[in-house]
């Protein structure tokens, strides 16, 4: 297990290697000179051909690409050649603020997504299976656009349950320590402020939760429908078990390998796919981020921010791999 | 059996549903609170939160051309010259008077006194010559603004040759020649003194922590999300500022920014679609603020790509462009049609030209004497962002489409995304292209010359239009001190371009923003930043 475990580890590291040279490729094929978009409409044929040099950008793109990974190689994810500040800096509490976000709509997704599926599988062809399958062709084909301005609009405006966006009441700002507001407001013991974190995540956390929370219905279901068929649960039906448990318990162990590589990728695409959530819901986020920069064609925060999702992709699918031992006996990693 | 497990789950899903709801209904009235007029006894509110579009670059403004840092830095920062409330008339600033000499070489300014800097050093010549210094002696890409001086120390064209203090509060700029908009570009934001001392402490990384005079001091900075100043409690004006925080928060989605106004998340918002206007004037607890106009929105017309090349066919496509009804469907009726390549406010506008009427017979003739009575085939590219200046230029473009077509223009639509649009307008690669400007400090200089002249190709002439004539003029007119004879020159320049239609001129356009209507004293400048010094709640 364990050398499976370090022997995955080291396996990523031509994985993300790989991802450096895809990404850097297609970010230079892309058309637009970052000096050009930084010195904006004012800018003369001198100061951009100046700025260009200075950005190393006159360089051949090998070269580039050489210096770019030999500082990556030493930890130093660049300079962002918009705003000048080292991208090690700049990122966390972005990555933080999309973390937090991730994870709460991951919960949501999976106690709601499981739950629908596993009572659509246990009651099939009811009335509620129905409905919860239509709901989950709603959730995966809604647009999270118009999804999140009709949350604000009921749940804000009309209601005046919810704020409409932003993390925290800006005029009684949360003092930061991990960026994971939840975490340091308990920390901190503000219990009120607490409660106003929560409301702020309750809205986009929602609107992100729709498409992995369909998806993580369906799959569940149809495994669950697959393994309610199979031997073992009518012996344990006929054993006289409660059907709760026969359900939660016996075929849920078997049925839930599949939902959790689901799970797996879904948070792996939330983390860099939150653009349109962070956009409505004024969210400072690592999706914004990246997006900007690619508007910015801000090369070195497009390189570093994509290689670090995808290394949190990688490291996450590699978790469930892990997981799956603890949940199925039948799994092992040998050699 | 089975029916009755799957209803007893509902009701206990409905029962955890209802706790969960009476659980928000009971907090809802903390965030109720704060939507409430203050009442009786309660504290005044003084704490402004300003919703905008985009997160600041730098709050060092002269390292940017980004509009959001200005918003934020004319607030900490302040400069020698101030223009005034509404407008880009010349006012006292850090400078309490000043003279020019007549030859326009020597400007002496007395500067105000007893003024310090947010760190508690003072402010005095020597400040002022130390900020020049670090500007004359940096470059383009350092501080891109200060072009306006006509270059930098190294260059020929830099108009400063020298900066004098004749004593601790009197300094004296020495021109190489006569710049006639030198006054009105002191006054400019981006040109806003700053703390030596804190320059020479933090170095690159003054642009996170600016130190200024102004009414305002920095207090923090979260990339993305808010930039926090708060009053200046040793400001030379000791009636101002009124507030004693400001918020500026960033909520990229213009709806999304709207809904957290309309649900009193956020006081004040820039960037209201036009669309919405009536949405915020049926809502009793909002108000719309309009922002002068200082700018312009045009079709520029390639003179280097045929057939746009004949004057004849730029002349036709000027008429067969119906600029009314695109203001009225998309701009909510407040723009103005342009007919000039300069907004009305602005002095030595010629109000004595006739806009190209819209006049579809006369616009096929003109096509039939350049020799394209059949018509052709041309792109059209339209701007994938929203400006003040056009803010659905998708929409537009269908308009503009659909009227060519009359006079056998077939236009093809297109864009790409904005980097990669700016970059293939400035190399001349589109044939008609969406553009616009908004002016940086008021003067003519700041529209014809930047954006028309030939020395402008490769930078803001996008057209790529060039004419002898008016290139004499526009030189002229930069160094004539007599604002009489200036004007004149003007008017001329703007009579060749009416002639030889680079553009097709559009529209000037009134940006709108929306605020609680407990917001008084909100000034908006026409430049798109204004210090909100005098800002306060009713």
């Amino acid at each position: 297990m364990l050398t499976y475990t370090v022997r995955r580890i080291f396996s990523l590291i031509p994985v993300l290697i790989g991802m450096t040279l895809v990404v850097f490729a297609i970010i230079h094929a892309i058309p637009g000179n970052p000096a050009q978009v930084i010195l904006g409409q004012r800018a003369t044929k001198e100061s951009v051909a100046e700025l260009t040099k200075q950005l190393g950008l006159n360089q051949p793109w090998y070269i580039q690409y050489f210096d770019y990974i030999k500082a990556l190689l030493h930890g130093d994810l660049g300079i962002s050649l918009r705003t000048r500040v080292p991208i090690n800096e700049e990122i966390w509490p972005y990555l933080t603020a999309t973390i937090e976000l991730t994870l709460v709509a991951i919960i949501i997704a999976v106690i709601i997504g499981v739950n629908a599926g596993i009572i659509s599988a246990w009651f099939s062809k009811s009335w509620f299976d129905y409905a919860a399958m239509v709901f989950a062709l709603i959730g995966v084909s809604m647009p999270i656009f118009w999804l999140g301005l009709m949350g604000q609009w009921v749940f804000s405006i009309e209601l005046g349950w919810l704020p409409t966006t932003g993390r925290e009441n800006v005029r009684d700002p949360v003092t930061a320590v991990t960026n994971i507001y939840l975490l340091d407001t308990l920390l901190q013991g503000r219990f009120d402020q607490f409660t106003v974190v929560l409301k702020h995540l309750i809205l986009p956390s929602a609107a992100l939760a729709t498409i992995p929370m369909a998806i993580i219905a369906r799959m569940t279901r149809a495994t669950m429908l697959e393994v309610m068929k199979s031997d073992y649960i009518r012996t344990a039906r006929a054993k006289g078990l409660r059907m709760f448990w026969v359900v939660y318990k016996h075929s849920l162990k078997n049925a839930i390998i599949p939902v959790l590589t689901v799970i797996g990728l879904q948070t792996g695409l939330l983390l860099g796919g939150a653009i349109l959530t962070e956009t409505i819901f004024g969210w400072p986020g690592i999706g914004r981020y990246l997006y900007d920069a690619i508007g910015y064609r801000d090369y070195p925060v497009i390189q570093s921010g994509i290689l670090i999702i995808a290394a949190i992709f990688v490291f996450i699918n590699l978790v469930v791999d892990l997981l799956y031992v603890f949940i199925d006996p039948r799994i092992k990693y040998t050699k | 059996m089975k029916k009755r497990t799957l209803n007893m789950l509902l009701i206990a899903l409905l029962a955890i549903s209802m706790f969960l709801v009476g659980c928000s209904s009971e907090t809802s009235n903390e965030a109720g609170e704060k939507k409430k007029p203050q009442e009786g006894g309660a504290p005044a509110k003084d704490t402004l939160v300003y919703g905008r579009g985009g997160d600041s670059v730098s709050l060092d403004p002269i390292t940017t051309t980004e509009g959001e840092t200005f918003k934020v830095t004319i607030n900490i920062f302040e400069t020698l010259l101030n223009y005034g409330e509404q407008d880009t008339t010349i006012h006292p600033g850090l400078a309490e008077k000043w003279e020019v000499s007549d030859d326009g070489l020597t400007y002496t300014f007395h500067l105000r006194q007893g003024v310090k800097f947010h760190d508690g050093t003072d402010f005095n010549a020597d400040a002022v010559i130390y900020n020049f210094n670090r500007w004359m002696n940096g470059d383009a890409e350092k501080f891109p603004y200060y072009t306006m001086f006509g270059g930098f120390k190294k260059d020929e064209g830099h108009v400063i040759k020298d900066i004098k203090a004749l004593d601790d509060h009197t300094v004296q700029f020495i021109l190489k020649r006569p710049q006639a908009p030198f006054l009105k570009n002191l006054a400019m934001s981006m040109f806003g003194i700053a703390s030596p001392a804190a320059l020479e402490k933090y170095g690159d990384d003054f642009r996170s922590h600016p130190v200024g005079t102004g009414p305002f001091k920095f207090v923090e900075w979260k990339p993305n999300d808010r930039i926090v100043i708060e009053k200046n409690p040793d400001y030379w004006d000791k009636n101002l500022p009124k507030l004693n925080k400001i918020i500026f928060r960033v909520i990229p989605e213009n709806t999304a920014r709207l809904n957290a106004l309309a649900n009193g998340e956020i006081d004040v918002m820039d960037g209201l679609n036009n669309s919405d206007e009536a949405t915020v004037l049926a809502n009793d607890k909002l108000q719309i603020i309009e922002r002068p106009s200082m700018n312009i929105g045009y079709i520029g017309l390639t003179t280097t790509r045929k057939p746009l090349d004949n004057k004849l066919v730029r002349q036709a496509i000027n008429h067969a462009i119906d600029k009314k009804t695109i203001i009225d469907a998309f701009y909510g009726g407040k723009a103005l049609p342009a007919k000039n390549p300069m907004p009305p406010s602005i002095e030595g506008y010629n109000d004595a030209i006739e806009d190209y009427p819209f006049d579809l017979e006369k616009a096929k003739a003109l096509l039939k004497e350049a020799g394209y009575e059949k018509g052709f085939e041309i792109d059209l590219w339209a701007m994938p962002v929203a400006r003040p200046y056009m803010p659905e230029a998708q929409k537009v473009a269908e308009v503009i489409q659909e009227s060519l077509s009359k006079i056998n223009i077939k236009a093809n639509i297109k864009s790409v995304d904005w980097a990669t649009y700016l970059e293939k307008a400035n190399k001349g690669e589109f044939d008609m292209f969406m553009l616009g400007w908004t002016g940086d400090n008021g003067d003519p200089d700041n529209f014809i010359y930047t954006l028309l002249d030939k020395d402008s190709i490769g930078s803001n002439n996008y057209a790529q239009y060039s004419n002898d004539e008016l290139h004499k003029i526009l030189i002229e007119a930069q160094t004539v001190a007599d604002q009489e004879k200036r004007n004149e020159l003007y008017k001329k320049a703007q009579e060749i371009v009416h002639e030889d239609a680079p553009w097709v001129p559009l529209v000037h356009s009134t940006p709108l923003l929306a605020a609680s209507k407990d917001v008084a004293n909100y000034l908006p400048h026409p430049t798109g930043s204004e210090c909100l010094s005098k800002v306060e709640f009713k």
